[in-house]
């Protein structure tokens, strides 16, 4: 199925690259918000405007996890005809014209009824480096963890303001980077974020080298110039869809300047 | 393979935010459950609050009428609330106040949950906000003005297909919001262990009376039980004391709405594949992608896409069994029973009382069967008149 070529791409792609040009910034798209053809175009603005990683939401009808922007994205794409078949294809399309690592965002029952074997191979055969699955929990993530190693995608953990003593148990067993939850509550912009982000970073820091990267609610560059003076990376995803949101088929170039703005406030 | 499985049914697929909450659930639940003061504080909320036991009716003229097995009617319905769902909500309620948490929030689907659950807020001195899809707001008005008096918060949910799955999202969203002074009442057999668990227990108050009855009317257990099923919690609570009597048929009753072969219904098990949601892997009615479908049945509280664990297992193991009842079945049986039997029942336990009228006939007259009544039909009338094409309204 793949050519020589691609798979050798594949096997040099690993998510760690992200943290290599200084701070990480990382973004956040819905797969197929507003069509194929436009998420394909976004995805690669932002990695033309210095997006270090970027996740692509598999969109789900029930996206518990997520606040109204991306849940409002979530029935876009949806409605506009998104399916895990065509999310594939535009990672293989979006991987043929960038390096950027690629990880997807979707929610477990999209990846079980699919098969996580199939799930994995094709995310192996599409250049999709990760999988960030936000109601997989630690304890559950054993169904998937082999098959996904086996393609070589890394299961993104998640560790959350409530984690406390759980922190150091799911950061320890962490591939590619942990995503670290700045808030309580869902996906969203936020004034102001509360969390101790710093006792977080340093309690994960203490147990593993792999990077750690903190989303939910950041939307500034202020913000997100904060965050990285503690952290590896800052995670960007209803900021983005917002605009995608907003200026629909033309969006392209606002978000190619935010992405651009949001690196240059990390990038110190 | 983690806690709080049924075969491989089950499960807590939740996200990271709420993993220590619910294992702080768990815990709190495993102590209190033994502790005599709990158990005695909540054995007096059953019998001097709730009005338990409920009484085991012998349903003679329908008896008669259908020829066959005798039936029983577990009156679930003259419950304070008018429902089963009082059993459960009390037990969360006191187990919430133990815990030290001071607010509860919940989903509803017909509002029997949720007022249910702003009830024994408002005994217990309880914070308390309600979650209701907006089409179920407008569907089973009386039922938010209801949990309104009694001193809740609604928020009538604008999201997805505005129905029960998409209150049980907001309320899970919520909760993710505010876990440290907040308990989630989940309503029905689902969700994340420990809540399948959680619930059924409180509800197995159902089957312990009813065996106890049944024995001392019959002198011998039943032929079978049947009760509906939407997340399944009565009938896990009319099944669960009668699982290990292998005798005793266990039948659920799914709502089939127009009919299973056409888009509009909400039978899970007839028509539902495996997956995991709302915190479970166990069956559900989705599209080949794992797109949660629409569900629809003319029951609010049988409009869900899934059904609890256990039930998935107990349908694996074939221990019980599962059909599909259709809104016309179901209103014609609201009818006869409110004719036969002086009874308007809710019209979820209308599909319970439809199988029964289906089989009764043909089995034995020595037999008895058990139909859970889970719930009075006062909330229902004005929808019946309109199936029935009387414009009456609220």
């Amino acid at each position: 199925m793949n050519d020589q070529a691609g798979n050798k791409k594949q096997d040099e792609i690993r998510i760690k690259d992200a943290f290599c040009h200084g701070k990480a910034f990382i973004g956040f798209v819905t797969g197929g918000d507003p069509s194929m053809e436009k998420s394909e175009e976004y995805i690669l603005k932002m990695a033309e405007a210095g997006c270090d990683l970027i996740e692509i939401g598999i969109p789900f009808s029930d996206p518990i996890a997520e606040g109204p922007v991306i849940q409002e994205a979530n029935l876009r794409a949806l409605t506009a005809g998104a399916t895990t078949d065509k999310l594939f294809r535009l990672a293989a399309n979006v991987r043929k014209k960038t390096r950027v690592p690629l990880v997807f965002l979707t929610y477990l029952n999209p990846v079980f009824r699919y098969g996580y074997e199939v799930f994995c191979a094709k995310c192996e055969e599409s250049g999709v480096n990760g999988l960030i699955i936000p109601d997989m929990p630690y304890e559950e993530k054993g169904e998937l963890l082999s098959i996904a190693r086996e393609h070589k995608v890394d299961i993104i953990s998640l560790v959350a303001p409530t984690s406390k003593q759980r922190i150091q148990t799911i950061a320890s067993a962490a591939t590619g980077f942990v995503y670290v939850v700045s808030s309580m509550g869902v996906t969203g912009v936020r004034s102001e974020i509360e969390t101790d982000l710093e006792a977080m970073l340093s309690a994960v820091k203490a147990v593993t080298d792999v990077p750690a990267a903190v989303g939910f609610g950041v939307s500034t560059p202020q913000q997100a110039a904060r965050i990285a003076k503690e952290a590896d990376g800052v995670i960007v995803g209803s900021a983005i869809v917002k605009l995608i949101a907003e200026y629909g088929e033309d969006a392209g170039r606002y978000v190619y300047d935010y992405v651009k703005g949001m690196k240059a406030a990390i990038d110190v | 393979m983690s806690k709080g499985r049924y075969g491989g049914h089950g499960g807590q697929y939740v996200p990271e935010t709420l993993m220590n909450e619910i294992i702080k659930l768990e815990e709190s639940y495993e102590f209190y459950k033994k502790d005599p003061e709990f158990n005695r504080e909540l054995e007096s909320l059953l019998k001097n609050y709730a009005g338990r036991p409920s009484l085991l009716y012998y349903a003679e003229k329908m008896t008669k009428d259908l020829g066959g097995a005798k039936i029983y009617i577990k009156r679930e319905d003259l419950n304070h609330t008018g429902s089963h769902k009082i059993n459960n909500v009390l037990g969360q309620a006191l187990l919430a106040k133990k815990m030290g948490k001071t607010r509860v929030i919940a989903e509803t689907g017909a509002g029997q949950h949720g007022v249910a659950t702003a009830t024994a807020a408002a005994l217990l001195g309880l914070e308390c906000e309600i979650f209701m899809g907006k089409e179920d707001t407008e569907r089973q008005k009386l039922n938010v003005y209801r949990m309104e008096l009694l001193g809740a918060k609604v928020h009538p949910v604008t999201t997805g297909t505005q129905t029960l799955k998409d209150a049980v999202n907001e309320t899970m969203r919520e909760w993710t919001k505010r876990v440290d002074d907040t308990l989630y009442v989940l309503g029905s057999v689902m969700g994340p262990h420990p809540f399948p668990m959680i619930v059924r227990d409180f509800q197995s108050v159902i089957s312990r009376e009813a065996r106890e009855q049944i024995l001392e009317y019959e002198g011998k257990l039943p032929a079978a039980v049947v009760a509906c099923v939407g997340g399944g919690s009565n009938s896990m609570g009319m099944f669960y004391n009668f699982i290990e009597d292998k005798n005793v048929r266990l039948i659920g009753c799914e709502a089939a709405g127009k009919g299973i072969h056409t888009k509009y219904h909400a039978a899970t098990i007839a028509k539902g594949t495996p997956g995991i949601f709302h915190g479970m892997k166990s069956y559900f009615c989705q599209d080949e992608y794992g797109q949660i479908a629409p569900v629809y049945s003319i029951s609010a509280g049988l409009d869900y896409p899934g059904i609890g664990p256990e039930h998935a297992y107990l349908h694996d193991t074939g221990r019980a069994q599962y059909v599909p009842v259709t809104d016309e079945e179901a209103v014609e049986a609201f009818e006869y029973l409110a004719r036969t039997e002086g009874i308007i029942c809710a019209i979820e336990s209308a599909h319970a009382v439809a199988h029964v009228c289906k089989i009764a006939p043909d089995m034995n007259k020595d037999d008895s069967i058990i139909i859970c009544l889970s719930g009075r039909g006062d909330k229902d009338v004005a929808a019946i008149a309109r199936y029935r094409g009387v414009d009456i309204h609220e």
